[in-house]
């Protein structure tokens, strides 16, 4: 084995062009899949921590009437937040959110939202809560940037906000924009307005009562509540998870066919050579090689392209790589507008395994690719090939 | 069976396929070589010679018969065991050279010691050892495309040369040369026979190869036709 990469190095390294034209069209595709691979890698990371930080915390308590998806169930959404919950929340290692469908009226214009009530002195999400401890003429609320953007608001600006108490009555008060906050997270943005929660709860007359209560340690044993469900974080970020999934299938397809033009490059080479190097072949068995070995040498210098083109993506792929993570990469449109938790810079991350997983799948390919036509060799003439005569 | 000879071949036949027919390359032959011979297979085109030169290079079997070389049936030989027999005991020398011109001098030569996995520094000292029989010591970094015809003659001498073979097989090595440069290889041939008592079997019709020869086997229609011993006095002269 040793006398074949020997031998397969030199017979690359001689054939000059050739070899570094497939080498460099090889390291490009190990560059960019490990850079496309790294981009969904920081995604996911990138995704679950801004959800982590802005939206669900450790995970979280739903009331059993709640669900996301439907605005009418926020009616009965609300219950008094049990008991064995008292010390972690006055410890500030829960947070309970109260949620009332409401409908505001920026500039005379009218946008229904959820209007959610959260305690100020929190400190398990990001949301600046602490602008809604302010003392103004109106009730303070907080607003994501996005929804600020398409309702064209301001810190400082007045609006009216109409909300249904616990008896279905509706009423309404002004609210005062205290703090615009940014996310990575649209459903923390999208017409979402947060004010303090005991206002909310004196405005409903749901007294110490919670739509959602979220914890800040996710590894805490939870036990099941009557009355809530407890959503563990894994299950509240499947949805990205399910989104990553289908991004990676999409660019599997997008590297496959990178791959694959590398690959074609690679066998192309190896037929030619098989019948270019007759004569070859048939000096390598005279010089006391079986057939067999030719077609192993034949195999280890087409594979050996793989490895030659990781040292070359190495050279330049390193330094890009890194100076990808450093800087990221700036979608070139509005992420804010894909309905998902992304930022608009997204910061590759490659670990060890995906370098390697990808190292080794790219060599394994090449090789399989350079022993399909090497086969052939075992079935050559030794006496005709030594005469270069085509077989 | 002659323990002592190189080579022995008896009643060895070797048929090509041909359509529905066969075409007969080589009939009942029989032949000994001994140990420091330098003989040749002599034979105008399709007599043979280099089918036969062939299969005592174990690059091809008989069809029937026996082909003994340093006592090992080569058409016994398992794939492995032939190319063993090759890489050990047997260097060959071919028409056009044959030499991997990719690689430098130095590594062509060094190629059959790799196979042999001898260490580097006794590898190294085996290759300019045999460069320097051929004349070539100056030339160890050059590829064969920057020599001549002579110059790669002589590269492949030394690769047969370089794992001291017990027997050379030759096959034409001085067609593609012109007169000086022939009787420059054949010289080094010579010297290294009388020097290293490496056993030479040519095929050839060159009338400059056959004047050094001191055994003439000539082949006619596949069968032998002459075998004749030449006086040393007149391949010296």
């Amino acid at each position: 084995m040793k006398t074949a990469l020997k031998l397969a190095y030199r017979n690359l390294v001689g054939a000059g062009l050739r070899t570094w034209l497939n080498v460099i069209v090889l390291s490009f595709s190990f560059v960019v899949i490990i850079w496309l691979k790294g981009i969904l890698v920081g995604w996911d990371y990138q995704a679950k921590s801004d959800m982590t930080n802005w939206e669900i915390g450790g995970g979280q308590y739903w009331h059993e009437q709640y669900d996301p998806y439907d605005p009418f169930t926020l009616a009965e959404s609300h219950a008094p937040i049990p008991q064995q919950f008292s010390d972690e929340i006055a410890r500030g290692d829960m947070v309970p959110l109260l949620m009332v469908q409401g409908t505001i009226y920026p500039q005379g214009r009218m946008q229904s939202v959820a209007i959610k009530g959260i305690d100020p002195a929190q400190d398990i999400f990001l949301l600046p809560t602490h602008k809604l401890d302010t003392v103004v003429d109106a009730v303070p609320a907080i607003i994501g940037a996005a929804m600020a953007r398409s309702l064209q608001l301001a810190e400082g600006d007045y609006l009216t906000m109409r909300w249904r108490d616990a008896g279905g009555t509706f009423d309404a008060t002004d609210v005062v924009i205290t703090a615009i906050f940014s996310s990575n997270v649209p459903s923390v943005e999208a017409a979402q307005l947060y004010i303090p929660l005991e206002t909310l709860r004196e405005m409903t007359m749901m007294e110490d009562e919670a739509t959602i209560l979220t914890f800040r340690d996710a590894g805490a044993e939870r036990a099941a509540v009557q009355g809530w469900v407890h959503k563990p974080k894994e299950v509240l970020t499947a949805s990205v998870d399910r989104i990553i999934k289908t991004k990676t299938a999409g660019q599997s397809v997008f590297y496959t066919i990178l791959l694959l033009l590398a690959m074609l490059a690679i066998f192309d080479t190896q037929v030619l050579s098989i019948f270019r190097r007759q004569k070859e072949i048939g000096t390598y068995i005279a010089l006391g090689y079986t057939r067999r070995e030719v077609v192993g040498l034949f195999t280890v210098e087409g594979a050996m392209h793989s490895i030659l083109a990781a040292l070359a993506g190495a050279l330049y792929g390193i330094p890009f790589l890194a100076w990808q993570a450093r800087v990221g990469w700036t979608i070139p449109m509005d992420a804010g507008d894909f309905g998902m938790a992304m930022a608009q810079t997204l910061y590759p991350i490659y670990s060890a395994g995906l370098v390697i997983t990808t190292v080794l799948i790219v060599v394994l390919i090449t090789t399989v690719v350079s022993y399909w036509p090497s086969r052939k060799i075992a079935k050559m003439n030794p006496t005709e090939a030594l005469r270069g005569r085509i077989q | 069976m002659d323990n002592n000879a190189i080579i022995q071949i008896r009643e060895l036949t070797k048929s090509f396929p041909m359509g529905k027919s066969a075409f007969t390359a080589l009939s009942d032959i029989n032949l000994s070589l001994g140990k420091g011979e330098f003989t040749g297979l002599i034979g105008p085109s399709g007599s043979g010679k280099t089918t036969l030169l062939n299969i005592v290079g174990s690059l091809d079997t008989p069809t029937s018969g026996e082909a003994w070389v340093l006592n090992q049936s080569v058409g016994r030989l398992t794939a492995r065991e032939a190319a063993q027999l090759r890489k050990e005991s047997l260097g060959f020398i071919f028409q056009s050279y044959n030499l991997l011109v990719v690689h430098t001098v130095f590594e062509n030569v060094e190629f059959p010691l790799l196979l042999l996995k001898i260490g580097a520094a006794e590898r190294r000292k085996m290759v300019m050892d045999a460069l320097e029989w051929v004349g070539l010591t100056d030339k160890v970094r050059s590829k064969p495309p920057q020599l001549s015809g002579g110059e790669c003659q002589r590269v492949a001498i030394a690769r047969a040369m370089v794992k001291r073979p017990s027997l050379v097989l030759a096959d034409e090595p001085t067609a593609n040369l012109d007169a000086a440069n022939s009787h420059h290889i054949l010289q080094t041939m010579v010297k290294l026979n009388e020097e290293l008592k490496t056993t030479f079997l040519f095929a050839t019709h060159d009338e400059k190869v056959i004047g050094y020869l001191r055994r003439k086997i000539y082949l006619l229609d596949g069968k032998v036709a002459q075998d004749e011993w030449v006086k040393v006095d007149q391949t010296e002269k």
